[in-house]
C-alpha cells in the first residue's frame, strides 16, 4: 500500500473547475483519495503547479508506418541518440524515436496517457507489440475502419446496425479504441491510383460518398456508445482550398444526432484550413473555420501544428504523401496500399521558415488555437511526427501563452507569410487554467476517459508537476522559464508512483497500460462462411490467424462498453 | 609531429575519432595518450592502445606506423593538417573531413570519406566499398575536396557524390557512381556494371572497359578529350552517354571508345 501526499501546490484541474487553488492532492494504491495517512510520502509542492498528467489524443507512436519511417531515416537517428542510463535503455530519436525514448521523453514533458491515432487493422499485433515496449504511458489505439471494405458494403446497403456489430467485433479483433477515419473512400480509391476531391465523390466499386462514411460511421459510434467519437482526418487533407471541403464535412456530420457529446473529432485541424487555389496563392482559412466552429458544439478538434525543424510525415492517405513526394523534390517515398483495409506513405520533410508555405502553416495553426474561443474543443497536438515531434511541445505551449514568442518567431518566417499571417491582430494569451485544458482535460474529456485528465476523487494518480509559480513569474514575460519548465517537469507522477523527478526518469518498473473496449452488442458479430471465404480471396491472411488475441497485451485494461444494438 | 605505433595487433574495431591534427594540436604526448577510444565495447585510452612519439619535424602533422586496418575514423572532420598512415587504415577514414590532408601508404577500409567537404586523400592502395559515400538514409554524399586511389575501389564508390574529384587508378565494382547528382569519377581499369544507375549529375569517366551501359543511357555524342579537374584532362575518343533517363538525369558517362568495340552498336543513333 503506497501512499503520498503532494503539499501546497497551485492546482489546476479543469474538469473539476479548479484554476489554481493552493491545495494538497492526497494519492493511495494509485488513485486519488480525500486523504492519506501520517505515514505518506510527502512532496512539498509549494510554489510549483500541479496539473492532472497530460493526455496526448493523436501521436503516431507505434505501429507499421511508425516503424517503416524508422527503417528508411537511420540519418535522423544519427543525429539523436539517448544513452543508457542506470535507470533507462538507450535508444534514438528524432522524429521516430524508438519505443522507449518514447515513453521516457512523453513523461519527461509530464505526459501519463498517449493514444496512437492509425493502426491498419492488419498491422494491428504488430502495433500492439510496440505499445508494450513503451514505457510510464497509458495507451491505447485506433484501428483504421473508414475504408475497410465490410464497413463500405454495409453502408452503401444503409445496414447501420450490421455495420456496427462489425466495427464492435473489429475493435474487439484489433483491441483498439475508437473509430479512426482517413480521406473516406479516398484510400480506397488510391488502390486504383485515383483520390475523392469532394465529400460527393463516388468510390470506385462501392456506391459510397466520403459523406455517407462519415455520417455512417457516426451514427454507428453513437449507437455502440463509443465512448470516443469518430476520429476523422478530413478529404483533400494538405491542398489549398481544402478548407471549404472541412466546412462540408462539418456541416454534413450536422446530420448527425447531437445529443450534448461530440459526434466528431477532426484532427491536426491545421492541414485541413488552407485557402487559395495554388501553393503559390496559398492563404490561411483559419477565421472561415473558427467562425464556423465558434458557432457549433457538435465537433471536438486538435492543432497539428508545424515545428520548424527536420520531421517525417506518415498518414495512411496514401494520396497526399504522393503529392508530397511530387512537391518536395522526390525525396524518399513509401507508398503502400494495406489489402482491403487502407493505404499509407511516409515521406521525410523539413518545415522551413524561409518557405512562405511551411511559415504560414505554422501561423494557421496557432491562428486556430487562439480564434476558436472554447479551449474545450481545440486541443494540442503536433500530429508527431507530421508537422513535428512530440518532445516540441513546450515550444507549442509557448507560442499559445507568450505574444512575445510568437512575434519573435514570425520575426524569422517568410515575408510573405509574415503579411498573410493574422497573428499579429491577435493578442489573446493563454493562461495555466487554459492550457491544462487544451493539454490533459478536454483530451480526456473528448476520449471519454473519466479516470485522467483530472485529480478529483477516485480519478487516476496521473499527475505532473512543473517548476512554475503561477504568483510570481509572468509566464507571457518569460516564456522561456515556463517553455524549460514545461520541458522537464518537476515531478510525474503514474498510478501514485513517482516516475519522473527534476526532468530524469527515476522508475522503470511501471509499463503502462494498453487500454481496449469491449463492446457488448444484443446479438454478437457472427463469422459465417461468407466472410471466412472473403478472407481467403482478399486477405493474405487466414481468418483464424487475424485477431489479436488478449495474451498479445502485456497489461491490457479491457473497458466494457454496453451498445444499444 | 606525433608518432603513432599500434601496441599490439588489433582483433575488433577501435573507434579513434581523436586521431585528428585539430585534436592533438596544443596537446602534450600525455594528454594525447589521455584522449578517449573505444576497442569493441571498452571504454579505453588511446595510450592503451598506441605507442606515443614526438619529434620536431612540421609535417606530417600525425604519422601512424603499423597495421591500422581496425581503427576507424581516423581524421574524422579534421579541417588542417596531415595525417601520414604506414600500413593499412580502416572505415570512415577522413570522415566529414573539411581540408588538410591524409595519405595512406596501404589499403583503406570501406566508408573512407564519407560526407567529405574538402581537403584530400591520397591511398597507395585498395579502397574498400561505399568510398565518398553519404550517411546512410541522407542524400548527399561527398560535397568537395579530393581523392585518389592508386589502387582498385570496391562497390558503390562514389553514390550521391555532390561535389569534388575521385580519381581511380585501378578499377571499380558495382554501381559506380550510384545516384551522384554533381562532382567528377575518374577511373582508369575496368569497371563492373551499373556505372552511373540514378545519376541525375556530374560526370563519370572511364578509360578502360565496361560491360554495358544502362538501358537508360542514351548516346549523346563522341568527344576527343574530356577535363576532369583545372589540373587534368584525358584523352578519348570518348562515348558521351546522358542519363539517368529513368532519374530524368543530366549526369554524362564517358566511356572510352577505343577500349569497349561492343558499344560501336550505339553509334548507328548519332
Amino acid at each position: 500500500m503506497t501512499e503520498l501526499l503532494i503539499k501546497n501546490g497551485f492546482v489546476f484541474d479543469p474538469l473539476n473547475g479548479i484554476n489554481g487553488e493552493k491545495m494538497d492532492i492526497a494519492i493511495k494504491n494509485g488513485k486519488i483519495v480525500r486523504k492519506v495517512s501520517s505515514k505518506a510520502e510527502v512532496i512539498d509542492a509549494t510554489g510549483l503547479t500541479v496539473m492532472p498528467g497530460g493526455v496526448d489524443i493523436h501521436t503516431h507512436i507505434a505501429g507499421g508506418e511508425v516503424n517503416t519511417g524508422r527503417i528508411i531515416r537511420p540519418d535522423d537517428h544519427v543525429k539523436d541518440v539517448e544513452r543508457k542510463t542506470a535507470m533507462t535503455r538507450s535508444g534514438t530519436g528524432y522524429s521516430i524515436p524508438s519505443t522507449f525514448t518514447t515513453g521516457y521523453r512523453y513523461s519527461r514533458m509530464g505526459y501519463t496517457t498517449v493514444m496512437n491515432p492509425s493502426m491498419a487493422p492488419l498491422e494491428a499485433k504488430h502495433t500492439h507489440e510496440e505499445l508494450n515496449d513503451i514505457p510510464l504511458l497509458d495507451k491505447a489505439t485506433y484501428p483504421l475502419l473508414g475504408d475497410w471494405w465490410f464497413v463500405l458494403e454495409n453502408l452503401a446497403k444503409g445496414n447501420i446496425e450490421e455495420c456496427a456489430k462489425h466495427v464492435a467485433w473489429m475493435l474487439d479483433i484489433t483491441k483498439g479504441y475508437a473509430i479512426k477515419i482517413v480521406n473516406p473512400g479516398g484510400l480506397e480509391s488510391w488502390g486504383f491510383g485515383h483520390n475523392v476531391h469532394s465529400i460527393d465523390d463516388q468510390v470506385p466499386n462501392f456506391c459510397i460518398t466520403p459523406r455517407e462514411i462519415m455520417c455512417g460511421l457516426a451514427k454507428v459510434n453513437a449507437l455502440l456508445n463509443l465512448p470516443h467519437s469518430i476520429h476523422l482526418h478530413t478529404n483533400n487533407l494538405g491542398i489549398p482550398g481544402n478548407y471549404t471541403t472541412t466546412l462540408d464535412t462539418m456541416r454534413a456530420l450536422e446530420s448527425v444526432p447531437y445529443n450534448g457529446k461530440p459526434v466528431c473529432h477532426i484532427t491536426h485541424l491545421q492541414f485541413s484550413s488552407f485557402a487559395g487555389d495554388s501553393w503559390v496563392h496559398f492563404q490561411s482559412a483559419s477565421e472561415e473555420i473558427s467562425n464556423y466552429i465558434n458557432a457549433h458544439n457538435h465537433m471536438t478538434f486538435d492543432m497539428g501544428q508545424i515545428i520548424f525543424s527536420e520531421t517525417t510525415t506518415m498518414t495512411a492517405d496514401g494520396p497526399f504523401e504522393f503529392s508530397l513526394y511530387e512537391l518536395g523534390g522526390h525525396n524518399k517515398w513509401v507508398n503502400s496500399d494495406i489489402e482491403t483495409e487502407t493505404s499509407g506513405g511516409i515521406i521525410p520533410i523539413h518545415y522551413k521558415k524561409n518557405s512562405p508555405v511551411n511559415s504560414l502553416q505554422w501561423s494557421i495553426g496557432l491562428e486556430l488555437a487562439l480564434l476558436i474561443k472554447d479551449p474545450w474543443k481545440i486541443m494540442m497536438t503536433t500530429d508527431h511526427p507530421n508537422a513535428g515531434p512530440f518532445f516540441a511541445y513546450p515550444r507549442v505551449l509557448a507560442w499559445l501563452y507568450s505574444k512575445k514568442a510568437r512575434e519573435i518567431t514570425l520575426k524569422h518566417c517568410h515575408k510573405k507569410a509574415q503579411k498573410k499571417s493574422l497573428l499579429p491582430t491577435i493578442d489573446r494569451e493563454m493562461t495555466l487554467y487554459e492550457l491544462a485544458i487544451m493539454t490533459r482535460a478536454a483530451q480526456a474529456k473528448a476520449l471519454g476517459l473519466p479516470n485522467k485528465g483530472q485529480l478529483g476523487v477516485g480519478a487516476d494518480a496521473d499527475i505532473a508537476i512543473y517548476n512554475i509559480n503561477p504568483e510570481k513569474l509572468d509566464i507571457a514575460q518569460k516564456f522561456k522559464t515556463a517553455r524549460k519548465a514545461f520541458k522537464h517537469a518537476a515531478y510525474t507522477i503514474k498510478d501514485g508512483k513517482i516516475v519522473v523527478k527534476d526532468g530524469e526518469v527515476v522508475d522503470n518498473t511501471t509499463p503502462g497500460r494498453t487500454m481496449w473496449l469491449d463492446v457488448q452488442t444484443k446479438n454478437p458479430c457472427v463469422i459465417d462462411d461468407e466472410m471466412r471465404l472473403k478472407f481467403k480471396q482478399y486477405w493474405t491472411i487466414e481468418y483464424d490467424n487475424y485477431p489479436v488475441f488478449d495474451h498479445y497485451l502485456k497489461v491490457p485494461e479491457k473497458l466494457t462498453i454496453k451498445a444499444s444494438v | 609531429m606525433i608518432i603513432l605505433i599500434p601496441k599490439r595487433k588489433f582483433e575488433v574495431p577501435v573507434q579513434a575519432a581523436c586521431i585528428s591534427p585539430d585534436v592533438f594540436r596544443s596537446k602534450d604526448t600525455a594528454e594525447i595518450a589521455n584522449l578517449p577510444v573505444t576497442e569493441g565495447n571498452r571504454n579505453l585510452k588511446l595510450g592503451d592502445l598506441f605507442e606515443i612519439q614526438e619529434d620536431h619535424l612540421e609535417t606530417p602533422y600525425i604519422t601512424i606506423n603499423g597495421d591500422a586496418g581496425k581503427v576507424k575514423r581516423i581524421g574524422q572532420a579534421m579541417k588542417t593538417g596531415e595525417i601520414v598512415v604506414n600500413g593499412d587504415c580502416g572505415m570512415h577514414t577522413g570522415e566529414k573531413m573539411a581540408g588538410g590532408r591524409i595519405t595512406v601508404n596501404g589499403n583503406i577500409g570501406g566508408w573512407s570519406g564519407d560526407d567529405m567537404k574538402g581537403g584530400l586523400i591520397e591511398v597507395h592502395g585498395d579502397a574498400g566499398d561505399y568510398l565518398a559515400s553519404p550517411y546512410r538514409g541522407t542524400a548527399t554524399g561527398m560535397k568537395g575536396g579530393v581523392i585518389v586511389v592508386d589502387g582498385k575501389v570496391g562497390s558503390d564508390v562514389g553514390c550521391y557524390l555532390h561535389g569534388g574529384v575521385l580519381k581511380i587508378a585501378g578499377g571499380a565494382g558495382r554501381f559506380l557512381g550510384y545516384h551522384m547528382s554533381d562532382g567528377a569519377i575518374l577511373v582508369d581499369k575496368d569497371v563492373d556494371t551499373r556505372a552511373g544507375a540514378c545519376m541525375t549529375g556530374g560526370k563519370i569517366v572511364i578509360t578502360g572497359t565496361i560491360p554495358e551501359v544502362m538501358p537508360t543511357f542514351t548516346i549523346d555524342s563522341v568527344k576527343p578529350k574530356v577535363k576532369i579537374d583545372d589540373t587534368q584532362s584525358v584523352s578519348g575518343p570518348f562515348y558521351v552517354f546522358l542519363g539517368d533517363l529513368a532519374e530524368h538525369g543530366t549526369g554524362k558517362l564517358f566511356v572510352n571508345k577505343a577500349n569497349n568495340p561492343q558499344l560501336k552498336t550505339y553509334e548507328k543513333y548519332l
